[in-house]
């Protein structure tokens, strides 16, 4: 898809987080903001998927896990916008009785979730499950994941690290949300990361490394990822982003992590992004 | 005069065995069965599967969570995954993976637990987990099942896979008398009427089920009857064999190699409370921890064994 089409749907998808979350007074429209150029290009150019007739095995599909479950609003948008149900749907979000609850769940059904997140850290695990049995299954699809830079903290993640590079897991790529910020503030004052490619080098993964908000560097870094799948290895993305892109008064700080704008601030958000798509 | 019970012993095995014989045989039954351990293969006997289908064995290493969480994903494709570990290790560490991953995202999985409760023996507390099934049966979704010997865990581990959804399988460590038919049909939520009594219900799951024969045997030379009731599946517990058989007896015992908060009896309790108030005595470990030392020495230590199932039967049937 082109680069300029993408960037337009990527507005669209801004536009929906900041009202999906106002609209309820709660959310967390900073992360979402932030990987809203990337879950674009992956949903719109990368993934092999059938957002028309979504099945929970993904049999010969490429399979999504969205492990920071708290960004469901930039998820919930592209899933809707890429097809896998209304848009007019996004009005729903984390009103009861609704598919789209404040953390993505299956229970309710909403097609393009397979599995529940939000407490941090499993997701990586669930994607090596999945691997294993599309290895299983001859089905060379690949599984894609997406987890916060603050969730690394957990420990699960590190174990699952360590048993994809150790049983050779080569039908992964993870993509880490590098903002360097989490809700009690920056990650470097929370608890700091350190290195993070070298970390995932150490436990025996493919880094690559890319601006998350350069249309042109996802695409190309996301074909490089493919592309080294099958070689034995599991690949991961340090993706450089900015918590709250796209909205000035939400940038270069934590403080939108969680928090919603009232009227006034979506207003001015609003002006910040353009309606590309048509809002739902 | 009352006629003798006569409960045939099979044998003498440990459940945990009848768990690797069932899960081999569900492998060679079912292809989508995969199984995966967390560096206990040994201790739960699945060396058996590991041999025989050793491209559907994945040995995780000592990473619980990180197994909890690909078993959830290995179902997304079709595959039915058996997790293997301790029963401490298959709940308290990983509660938070089994409640997300698994049991709120409705996952097809089957969590078997070897060694639980007191009867782990020499490995002490920090093993003898004794709240597994209360925390188990809360979660939303989980089917809860303690099989009570070598042939019914061989059974429930092949019934499972049948079940879509996920399970819970409790067992353990020692060898226990055989009891159960080589050939009985396990029926997920259907209780095992194992005697016929009408003085008291003896409702037992796992290890304590023996226990309970033992006691109902010895209370019939005192001239009681007791009816024993083997409760192997905890959730969806069987009320109609409970309030069936209290209708009889009007008061019950429930014996259990667990905690008494959370266990099989309160459970059985709730039953009553909200169909018909019965007297009940609680067979089970009474807020505490174990500690180390000989299987049966410790049922003792901790009043689970069969005198004070006896003792329990007596004392509630007073209270009627």
């Amino acid at each position: 898809m082109e680069t300029q089409e993408l960037k337009n749907i990527a507005s669209q998808v801004r536009r929906d987080i900041v009202r999906m979350v106002s609209a309820v007074s709660s959310g967390h429209p900073g992360g979402s903001l932030g990987c809203a150029d990337f879950l674009t290009v992956l949903y719109f150019d990368k993934m092999n998927h059938n957002p028309s007739n979504f099945t929970m095995d993904a049999v010969n599909e490429d399979v999504f896990y969205l492990s920071n479950g708290h960004i469901s609003p930039v998820w919930y948008s592209v899933l809707a916008r890429s097809g896998y149900f209304p848009v007019s749907d996004l009005s729903g979000f984390r009103i009861m009785g609704s598919k789209l609850q404040g953390h993505p769940s299956t229970d309710k059904g909403l097609p393009g979730v397979r599995m529940a997140s939000g407490s941090l850290g499993q997701g990586l695990s669930c994607a090596l499950g999945t691997a294993e049995t599309k290895k299983l299954n001859g089905d060379n699809s690949i599984v894609y994941t997406l987890h916060g830079d603050g969730e690394l903290q957990e420990g699960q993640i590190w174990e699952a690290a360590m048993y994809a590079a150790g049983k050779n897991i080569d039908n992964v790529i993870a993509t880490v949300d590098y903002n360097g910020r989490q809700i009690d503030g920056d990650c470097d004052d929370v608890l700091p990361l350190g290195n993070l490619s070298q970390k995932w080098q150490a436990f025996g993964w493919e880094v690559l490394e890319m601006d998350g908000h350069n249309i042109d560097e996802i695409k190309s870094t996301m074909d490089k990822a493919k592309s080294m799948t099958g070689n034995g290895k599991p690949i991961v993305i340090i993706m450089k982003t900015e918590m709250g892109q796209g909205v000035d008064y939400m940038m270069g700080t934590h403080k939108w992590h969680g928090s919603a704008p009232n009227a006034e601030q979506l207003a001015t958000a609003l002006d910040q992004l353009e309606e590309t798509l048509g809002d739902y | 005069m009352i006629e003798k019970i006569n409960i045939e012993v099979l044998g003498k095995k440990d459940t945990r065995s009848g768990f690797g014989e069932g899960l081999l045989e569900v492998g060679k039954r079912n292809s989508n069965v995969v199984a995966l351990c967390a560096d206990l293969t040994g201790s739960l006997k699945m060396n058996a599967f590991e041999n025989e289908f050793p491209e559907r064995f994945f040995q995780v290493g000592i990473a619980e969570a990180n197994m909890m969480g690909m078993a959830a994903g290995m179902t997304v494709g079709g595959k039915i995954p058996y997790t293997g570990t301790f029963a401490n290790f298959s709940t308290s560490r990983v509660y938070d993976q089994v409640r997300q991953s698994i049991a709120y995202s409705q996952k097809n999985v089957k969590i078997c637990a070897s060694h639980a409760g007191l009867t782990l023996g020499e490995d002490g507390a920090t093993h003898q987990v004794l709240e597994d099934i209360g925390m188990m049966k809360m979660l939303p979704n989980m089917t809860v099942i303690v099989p009570c010997d070598f042939n019914q865990t061989k059974q429930a581990t092949i019934a499972i896979a049948d079940h879509e959804g996920p399970v819970y399988l409790r067992f353990g460590r020692p060898s226990v008398p055989i009891f159960v038919k080589p050939d009985a049909k396990f029926e997920i939520g259907k209780a095992d009427k194992i005697i016929e009594g009408t003085d008291v219900s003896i409702i037992a799951c796992g290890h304590l089920v023996w226990k309970a024969i033992e006691a109902a045997q010895a209370l019939q030379e005192k001239g009681i009857s007791a009816e024993v009731i083997n409760m192997h599946t905890i959730k969806p517990l069987d009320a109609k064999a409970v309030l069936d058989s209290v209708a009889k007896t009007g008061c019950v015992v429930t014996a259990e190699e667990h905690m008494m908060n959370g266990g099989l009896g309160d459970s059985v309790a709730q039953v009553l409370s909200r169909n018909t108030a019965t007297p009940q005595e609680y067979v089970a470990v009474d807020d505490s921890f174990g500690e180390s030392g000989k299987p049966e020495d410790l049922l003792t230590k901790y009043n689970i064994d069969t005198p004070n199932i006896i003792e329990a039967a007596l004392k509630v049937i007073q209270r009627k």
